[in-house]
């Protein structure tokens, strides 16, 4: 089974124009699904889902939502923190208000309260490019922050000023709060990612998408050629902002499960994102799962190898991850600046001449 | 005059004061951004590594000492001496030249003609190991620089201004020192730009960089040029700051305060930088004077963004900017 397309025959266009058009990608793909969903539950436990897979798959939705605003219409944002803020609130006055309601129910609202937030913050979007925009997000950064820090409705007047998810339970298991079984809280977050990468794949290749990459190539031409600005740029701030909400609830509910907002969402958040995105690859879905996995599992291995190996203090072996990280980011952009789905792009490329290239 | 007013001026006139530090970090970001096109977020990073360079030497401290004692089983504990305040500057100063000329050749020099986004990207990265190389070098607890700068209230405006009014209002003295630095500092600035080979040769090269090359400017001096004289404006905020709030972490957050600076003034314009840092340091002042206590204070954190951001909707390119031309 060699990876190319000769001897795939496409019959109709709906098998013309699907995500994965070789075989063997597809087939991987089926494949990675399905070890995900059938085989990784029986085995995983608390450490490795809490090490690195809940905060993979959660930022995995974070970094797709970052995609599209940043990577398919070309507007930088500095506000991702924030955004998964306004998404674990949401969240928590959901879970509160409505104890009834489904826990997915309230995810799948708070992303689209979100939604509307980030809608209103991108409209100096129309009038202002660039870094002008980046500093510009910032404003819903620390606005944000403050508001969920001062304003003690968000938090329902507790003493500490944090939120806390309470215990929800979904067919019976244990989704949030202490004592939640691994492999239910896996599964629920696997759900979540694996529909978002689906809804934002086809949103992307769709007309909405090239809308949004019009934009981003070049906006006043776009705008000439018949895409309306406005609801390009605010559909964009909206879809994205629905996925940063969502994985900013899942944060919140099934992953910490206790939240001081700037800590948790503070202005690095924003930035860990944005990382992901520009690691990862701008403009790829599939580059938003390796970025995501890339800064989730480095600080892991480099604390298992320093601290766990080498024996160091852990405020030393802390400093070293801060260079490692800003060295291998500056690293990764002299060597590939497009991230590294795009390496993937050109090993397929390889693949597909592989093994005679001539 | 009733009271009310009295602290009102009171609050501005340390917002001015407060402004001049802000404009001193836009000015490191303007130089860089006019000469290179770059957005160098690590700025404010440079004053927190420069600070602490310079308490490091100051106090002789062994670079990496904590490092070296971790990986070989030593007890090392510093040279033992005390190096004086000006010796030390010019040591740091060194130092941030030798990083100036490092950035260059390790990073920028590869990453010439990439998107200004991706240039953005690798100063962020630059940040995080500055950090973490400052951290690392001379450790990461709370220092305090002494300098020998003055400190403390002004006993002079206070008596002269209680004599006058009945209030006495309370300026502090660094506050004083750090507008006049500052002032001198940008005179300075002017007339090297002005008057001095490089300085036009700089001038030429953030007016154009082919054509500057055309004619020979050689754009590497240039950028370890400007790099260096960031690096020496970011040690003057750093040894502002860090007289002010002690050499921490938190310094390098006023690279953030910076931003909103810069767009209200434009990224390319120098008294762009002042003006704005001073709209900024006495609005924010006075808003968390006027209206702070009604909304529960801490407005400080972003109302500068806020403001900049209504002003930007009005005036895209800022106060001082040059006028956006986009052709398709």
């Amino acid at each position: 089974m060699l990876y190319r397309e000769a001897g795939d025959f496409k019959t109709t266009y709906r098998e013309d124009g699907q995500t994965f058009p070789i075989r063997l990608d597809r087939t991987a793909y089926f494949a990675i699904l399905a070890v995900a969903a059938l085989f990784v539950p029986f085995v995983i436990n608390d450490y490795w889902l809490n090490a690195v897979l809940l905060p993979f798959l959660i930022y995995a939705i974070a970094a797709m939502g970052l995609n599209i605003l940043t990577g398919y219409c070309g507007q930088v944002s500095l506000g991702t923190g924030a955004f998964m803020a306004v998404g674990a609130y949401a969240c928590y006055k959901l879970m509160t208000a409505f104890p009834d309601i489904n826990i997915a129910i309230h995810i799948v609202l708070s992303g689209f309260i979100t939604a509307g937030v980030g809608m209103l913050f991108g409209l100096p979007s129309l009038r202002i490019k660039g870094f002008y925009l980046a500093v510009a997000t910032l404003a819903a950064q620390f606005f944000l922050v403050w508001l969920f820090n001062r304003v003690p409705w968000f938090y329902n007047y507790s003493a500490s000023g944090q939120i806390n998810a309470p215990e929800r339970t979904l067919a019976g298991f244990r989704i949030t709060g202490p004592e939640t079984q691994a492999w239910a809280v896996y599964l629920f977050c696997l759900v979540f990612v694996v529909a978002s990468a689906w809804i934002c794949r086809n949103l992307t290749r769709g007309a909405m998408g090239r809308k949004w990459m019009a934009i981003r190539d070049m906006d006043i031409a776009a705008e000439i050629i018949g895409v309306n600005p406005l609801r390009a740029k605010l559909s964009a701030f909206g879809v994205s902002s629905f996925f940063v909400g969502i994985s900013g609830a899942l944060f919140f509910s099934v992953y910490l499960g206790a939240v001081e907002v700037g800590e948790a969402f503070g202005i690095n958040k924003s930035f860990l994102v944005l990382f992901m995105v520009i690691i990862g690859g701008l403009g790829s879905i599939l580059g938003s799962f390796l970025g995501a996995a890339f800064m989730v599992l480095l600080p892991v291995l480099l604390k298992n190898v320093l601290v766990g190996g080498l024996g160091w203090p852990t405020d030393l072996a802390a400093h070293l991850e801060y260079m490692i990280v800003g060295g291998l980011i500056i690293f990764f952009l002299i060597v590939e600046p497009h991230g590294l789905a795009q390496l993937w792009r050109i090993t397929k490329e390889k693949l597909r001449l592989w093994p005679f290239p001539h | 005059m009733p009271d009310q007013l009295l602290f009102a001026i009171e609050v501005t006139l340390n917002g001015l004061m407060a402004g001049v530090l802000y404009a001193l970090v836009a000015l490191g970001f303007v130089l860089i951004f006019k000469a290179s096109g770059i957005f160098n977020y690590a700025q404010g990073v440079m004053a927190l590594f420069a600070a602490l360079t310079l308490v490091g030497i100051m106090d002789g401290q062994v670079p990496f000492e904590h490092l070296i004692n971790a990986v070989f089983g030593t007890d090392i504990h510093g040279f033992g001496w005390e190096v004086p305040a000006l010796l030390a500057i010019l040591l740091t100063m060194v130092v941030m030249i030798a990083f100036a000329w490092a950035v260059n050749w390790i990073v920028l020099r590869h990453l010439v003609g990439q998107e200004p986004i991706i240039l953005f990207m690798a100063t962020i990265g630059l940040a995080y190991f500055l950090e973490g190389l400052g951290d690392m070098m001379w450790g990461a607890d709370i220092k305090t620089l002494d300098v020998g700068l003055p400190q403390g209230i002004n006993t002079t405006i206070d008596e002269a201004t209680f004599n006058m009014f009945g209030y006495g209002f309370f300026i502090d003295n660094l506050d004083i020192t750090a507008t006049i630095i500052a002032a001198v500092l940008v005179a300075v600035l002017v007339a090297f730009s002005q008057y001095t080979k490089q300085g036009r040769a700089l001038r030429a090269v953030a007016d154009d960089h082919q054509a500057a090359l055309s004619v020979g400017i050689s754009l590497n001096f240039i950028w370890v040029l400007t790099w260096s004289i960031a690096g020496f404006v970011a040690l003057v905020a750093g040894i502002m700051w860090g007289a002010k709030s002690g050499v921490q972490f938190s310094l390098s957050l006023i690279a953030l305060k910076a931003l909103p600076v810069l767009m209200l003034g434009g990224f390319t314009s120098i008294p762009g930088a002042i003006v704005g840092g001073l709209i900024i340091g006495v609005g924010e002042k006075l808003f968390e004077f006027l209206v702070g206590p009604l909304v529960g204070g801490a407005t400080e954190n972003w109302f500068a963004y806020v403001l900049a951001l209504i002003f930007l909707v009005f005036r895209p390119q800022g106060l001082f900017g040059e006028r956006i031309i986009e052709r398709v």
